[in-house]
C-alpha cells in the first residue's frame, strides 16, 4: 500500500481527499463521522459574519440530472453559507481539531468585501486552532445578491484585495476558492496570487438550471411555483473543472501555485487525473453527498493501488505530470496522422459507428450485407467519433499511420517532422519554418 | 384438503388455490416503469437492427425502447401497434429468444439480450390499460369482407381492413374469439384473461361484426362466402391432431394435448381441473411443454416429455425446455411411444428408443416403460376443413407472398396457410400482409 500522505501548503493530512465546503461539513456531528470513515481532511461549510443567521428556503434546496438507473450525474444547489451561529461553529472547529489533529480542517469564509468585517472574523478563526482558511469567492447564488461569493469572485481586483486583507491579518494559509462563472479562470487566479494567496482551490459550481417541470412551467427545484439558477456539480462538471486545474496549472503567471482541485471527483481517477494535472489535492462533496462518507475508501485503495501498480511513493511524485503535456491547439503536430481501426473479433455489429460517421461525420466507414463494418482510410480523418460512440470499450481504436506511409486520405507521405499551424502554409501569420 | 401429488388416477385439486395461484402468475412478470427505464437503457439503438429484421413483423424495435427511454410508452404502444395490432399478445407469447433477442446484439456482446418482449409488453400494456385505441378508421370504401377464424391471423386482418375503411364480418367456429391466443398458449403467459381483452380493445377501431358458432364446411361455405362478399380471408388453423398409431390409444387417459389446453384456458377453478399423477406427453413442439409444464403445475407428481428425435431437432426452443425442466418436468429424447397400456384405462405407456439416420426416425428395440396415467398427445396439428376448391402446398392452403390463395378473391394467412412458422407473431404478419393486398385488390 503507498503512503497516501499529503502534505498541502504545509499542512498535512493522511490522504489527498478533503471534503469540501458544503452540507456534509456544515456541523461537528457530520465531520466527526467524514473523520471516522478515512477523509483526510474538511473545509468546513462558509461561515459569514456575526449577527442573524443566514436564511435558506423551506422547499427544495437541490435539482438534479439522472442516468437511466437513476444514477446521479449532476447535482444543482441554491443551499446558501451555514446557517447556524458563528459561535457554534467556532465553538465545534476548535473541538473537532483539538480531536483531529492529523486532519485538514480549513475553514470556508465569505463576509462582505470591507476590510473591517475580515478583521473581526479572522481572529477568530485563528483561534479555533484551524488549519487555514479559504475565501468562499465562488457561491453564485443568494450571497452573490448581497455583493459576496461569485460577485467578488467576478472581479479579478477584488479577489486581490480581499486575499491581501486576509494575509494580512491570518497567519496560517489562505486558500482561495474560485468561481467557474466567468470567461477566462486564469484572470481570478492570477489576483489571488498577486494578492499572495497560498493556494486556489476551484471550481466552485456553475450556474444552472438543471430542468423545467412541464406541467407547472417552472425550473427545478421549484419553490412555489418559481425557481432560481443554481450551483451545478458533481461527475457532469468534471471536464470543466479540469480544463480551468489545467489552465492555472501552465498558465506563465500562476505556474507552481498550489492548487486544490474541485469538481466532480467520484473515483480515485477522477482524483489522480486532477493531481496529475496539477493539483495538490482534492475536494470532494457531490460524491460523498450521493453515497455517503464512505465513497472515501475506494478513493484511498484505488489511488494506493495505483501508485503501487506506477511505483510512485508518494503523491509528490505525479502532482503535475500530465502538465507538460496540456499544450494550445496551434501548437498540436498537423503531422501525427491516424486511422480508426475496428477489430472485427470484439465488434457485436451494432452499427453505431457506421451511423455516427455516415449522417454526422465523413462516411469513412463501410457496412456490408452482413454487418461487416470497415473502414475507409481514403476518407477517414480520425476524428474518433466512432470510438467514442461504439459501445465495446477498445473495440476500435485509433491506430497511427507511421513516418514514410501513405495517408491514404490526402495521397501524401506521412512526414516524420514535428509541424504545427503557426507554420502552416494556409495561416496567413505563418511564421517561417526554417 | 387438497388431494396429494401421490393420489391415483386423474384427480382434481392436487393443490388449494393458493398453489395454483401461485404457478400459474405471470410468467415474466410486467416490468414497472423504474425497470422499464433500466432495462430501456441497454438498448443501442443499432442501425438497421437486427431485432426489427428478425421480428416477423418487422417492428421498429429500436425506435419503440427510445420512446420508453424517453418517459412515452404511449408512443412506443403505437410503434409496436402500427406493425402488430396484437403486439400486447405477442409481448407474452413471442419466442423472443429465437426472435429478436436471439440476434440482439447484448446477445453477441454479453451473452444477455435486451428484454425486447418484456419491454413491448411494458408499452403496449401501458396504452391499453388506459383502455385507449391508438388507430381511427378512414371513411368507408362500402366494400365487405369476410374473415373465417378469429385467431391471431384473422384478427390482425380484420383490424388492418377495418381501418381501412372496409366492413369485416368476423367468423369462428367456437364461441369466442381469439384462436390459439385464447384456447391454446400456457396459462401462465397469458394471465388476467388477457387474450379476451386484447380483442375488446382490438374491436374498438369499429367496423368488425364478430359472428360466432359458425364453422366452414357447415354453416358456411366458401361459395356463399365468395358471392357474399367482396373478398375472403380464411384462417381457420389446423383443426386436426396427428394420432400415435399406437396400441392403447383408445385408452381412457389418453387425449389431445391442444383440448387439455383449452379446457385448461377456458376453466374458471384450475383446482377443479383434473390431471394424472404421472404424465407423460408425447411430441417435441410448444404445445408438448405447454402440456407438461401446466400439468406439473396442476400438481401431477412425475411429468415426463417423450420425443423421438434429440434435443436439438425439439420444435420447442432451448428456453422453453429449461422452463419446463426447471418445474420439474423430465425431458426424453430419442423416444418413440410403443403401446399404451392398462386396464382400460392408461396405467402404464412402453417407450422405444429411437435412432435418427438421414432425418428417419427408426426404433432400437430397447424399451423402457413409464407410469402413465395420463397421456397427451402433441405430435402436431394438421389442415382440417379446408374447401376443396383450394389448392395445396405440402399439408397447407397454398399462398403467395401476400396470401393470395389459388382461387380468385379468396385469400389465406395463419397456421393453415403455407409459408411461416406456425407462431402468432407470424400469423399477425400474414394476416396483416393480406389486409394490404385485398385493400389494393378492392380499391385497384
Amino acid at each position: 500500500m503507498a503512503d497516501l500522505t499529503t502534505e498541502f501548503l504545509g499542512i498535512k493530512s493522511p490522504n489527498p481527499f478533503w471534503l469540501a465546503s458544503a452540507p456534509p461539513t456544515d456541523k461537528e456531528y457530520n465531520v466527526r463521522r467524514a473523520f471516522e470513515a478515512g477523509w483526510g481532511g474538511v473545509v468546513w461549510k462558509t461561515l459569514g459574519s456575526e449577527g442573524p443567521p443566514v436564511v435558506n428556503v423551506n422547499g427544495p434546496r437541490y435539482g438534479a440530472i439522472w442516468g437511466a438507473d437513476r444514477r446521479l450525474l449532476g447535482l444543482n444547489n441554491i443551499e446558501l453559507i451555514t446557517d447556524r451561529p458563528l459561535q457554534t461553529n467556532l465553538e465545534e472547529i476548535t473541538r473537532v481539531k483539538k480531536d483531529y489533529p492529523d486532519r485538514a480542517v480549513i475553514v470556508s469564509i465569505m463576509v462582505p468585501c470591507e476590510e473591517q468585517a475580515w478583521k473581526d472574523i479572522l481572529p477568530q478563526v485563528e483561534a479555533t486552532g484551524a488549519d487555514g482558511i479559504e475565501l468562499n469567492f465562488g457561491c453564485p447564488h443568494g450571497m452573490a445578491e448581497r455583493g459576496m461569493g461569485s460577485a467578488v469572485g467576478q472581479v479579478p481586483e477584488y479577489i486581490q484585495m480581499v486575499t491581501e486583507w486576509c494575509k494580512k491579518y491570518y497567519s496560517k494559509p489562505v486558500i482561495v476558492k474560485l468561481t467557474p462563472n466567468i470567461t477566462d479562470i486564469r484572470h481570478p487566479a492570477r489576483a489571488a496570487n498577486a494578492g499572495n494567496a497560498d493556494a486556489v482551490s476551484l471550481i466552485n459550481t456553475i450556474n444552472s438550471i438543471t430542468s423545467v417541470d412541464l406541467d407547472s412551467m417552472a425550473p427545478e427545484p421549484t419553490i412555489g411555483g418559481k425557481g432560481t439558477h443554481g450551483g451545478y456539480c458533481g461527475p457532469a462538471v468534471k471536464p470543466i473543472a479540469l480544463n480551468m486545474v489545467a489552465e492555472i496549472s501552465r498558465d506563465a503567471q500562476t505556474r507552481g501555485l498550489p492548487i486544490s482541485a474541485i469538481g466532480g471527483v467520484t473515483t480515485w481517477r477522477d482524483a489522480a487525473e486532477f493531481m496529475a494535472m496539477g493539483a495538490g489535492n482534492v475536494q470532494v462533496c457531490t460524491a460523498a453527498m450521493t453515497y455517503g462518507f464512505n465513497v472515501v475508501k475506494e478513493m484511498i485503495s484505488g489511488l494506493s493501488n495505483w501508485m503501487d501498480e506506477k511505483g510512485y511513493t508518494s503523491t509528490q511524485d505525479f502532482i503535475g505530470m500530465a502538465v507538460p503535456n496540456v499544450t494550445d491547439w496551434q501548437y498540436l503536430d498537423l503531422n501525427y496522422v491516424t486511422k480508426a481501426k475496428i477489430s472485427q473479433d470484439d465488434c457485436i455489429k451494432c452499427g453505431r459507428c457506421f451511423a455516427a460517421c455516415e449522417d454526422t461525420s465523413h462516411q469513412a466507414i463501410a457496412m456490408s450485407e452482413d454487418r461487416v463494418f470497415t473502414v475507409k482510410d481514403d476518407e477517414c480523418v480520425a476524428c474518433n467519433l466512432c470510438v467514442n460512440v461504439c459501445p465495446v470499450e477498445n473495440c476500435i481504436t485509433m491506430v497511427e499511420v507511421p513516418a514514410g506511409q501513405i495517408d491514404e486520405r490526402t495521397g501524401e507521405v506521412v512526414s516524420g517532422d514535428y509541424a504545427n499551424w503557426t507554420t502552416h502554409p494556409n495561416n496567413p501569420s505563418a511564421t517561417a519554418a526554417e | 384438503m387438497a388431494t396429494s401429488h401421490q393420489a391415483s388416477g386423474i384427480q382434481a385439486a392436487r393443490l388449494d388455490a393458493a398453489g395454483i395461484a401461485e404457478n400459474f402468475s405471470d410468467l415474466h412478470p410486467a416490468y414497472d416503469a423504474h425497470e422499464a427505464a433500466v432495462a430501456a437503457d441497454r438498448c443501442y439503438f443499432c442501425y438497421d437492427a437486427p431485432c426489427m429484421t428478425a421480428c416477423p413483423t418487422s417492428i421498429d424495435i429500436p425506435q419503440f425502447i427510445r420512446e420508453i427511454q424517453a418517459g412515452h410508452p404511449e408512443s412506443a404502444a403505437r410503434t409496436i401497434l402500427e406493425q402488430n395490432i396484437l403486439g400486447g399478445m405477442c409481448a407474452r407469447v413471442c419466442p423472443t429468444e429465437t426472435l429478436c433477442e436471439e440476434v440482439c446484439v447484448r446477445e453477441t456482446a454479453e451473452g444477455k439480450p435486451v428484454e425486447i418482449g418484456r419491454l413491448q409488453r411494458y408499452a403496449t400494456d401501458t396504452l391499453m390499460e388506459k383502455g385507449e385505441h391508438p388507430f381511427t378508421r378512414a371513411a368507408s370504401t362500402g366494400k365487405k369482407v369476410a374473415v373465417v377464424g378469429a385467431g391471431p391471423a384473422g384478427l390482425a386482418a380484420a383490424h388492418r381492413l377495418a381501418m381501412l375503411g372496409h366492413d369485416v364480418v368476423v367468423y369462428d367456429a367456437r364461441s369466442k374469439a381469439g384462436g390459439l391466443n385464447e384456447f391454446g398458449i400456457a396459462a401462465y403467459k397469458s394471465t388476467n384473461d388477457f387474450a379476451a381483452r386484447e380483442v375488446d380493445w382490438l374491436l374498438q377501431i369499429g367496423g368488425i361484426t364478430m359472428d360466432y358458432g359458425r364453422k366452414l364446411g357447415a354453416e358456411l361455405s366458401l361459395d356463399g362466402l365468395t358471392s357474399a362478399y367482396d373478398a375472403v380471408f380464411l384462417s381457420i388453423g389446423l383443426a386436426g391432431v396427428n394420432a400415435l398409431r399406437a396400441p392403447g390409444e383408445d385408452k381412457d387417459g389418453v387425449r389431445d394435448a391442444v383440448e387439455f389446453i383449452a379446457e385448461l384456458r377456458q376453466a374458471e377453478d384450475l383446482t377443479a381441473l383434473p390431471v394424472g399423477r404421472n404424465v407423460v406427453v408425447i411430441g417435441g413442439g410448444m404445445t408438448a411443454v405447454d402440456a407438461a409444464v401446466q400439468s406439473k403445475l396442476l400438481g401431477a407428481e412425475n411429468v415426463t416429455i417423450a420425443y423421438r428425435r434429440s434435443r436439438e431437432e425439439m420444435g420447442a426452443s432451448r428456453f422453453e425446455q429449461d422452463l419446463a425442466a426447471s418445474k420439474g418436468v423430465k425431458l426424453m429424447f430419442n423416444v418413440m411411444p410403443k403401446a399404451v397400456l392398462g386396464n382400460g384405462a392408461a396405467a402404464e405407456i412402453e417407450l422405444e428408443y429411437t435412432d435418427v439416420t438421414d432425418g428417419k426416425v427408426s426404433g432400437t428395440g430397447e424399451t423402457v416403460r413409464l407410469a402413465a396415467d395420463q397421456v397427451f398427445k402433441a405430435i402436431g396439428q394438421t389442415l382440417e376443413g379446408q374447401p376443396d376448391a383450394l389448392e395445396l402446398e405440402g399439408r397447407k392452403i397454398k399462398v403467395s407472398e401476400t396470401g393470395r390463395t389459388s382461387m380468385a378473391g379468396v385469400w389465406a394467412g395463419g397456421d393453415c396457410a403455407s409459408g411461416g412458422e406456425d407462431l402468432t407473431v407470424t400469423a399477425v404478419a400474414e394476416g396483416r400482409d393480406a389486409a394490404m393486398d385485398i385493400h389494393s385488390s378492392l380499391m385497384g
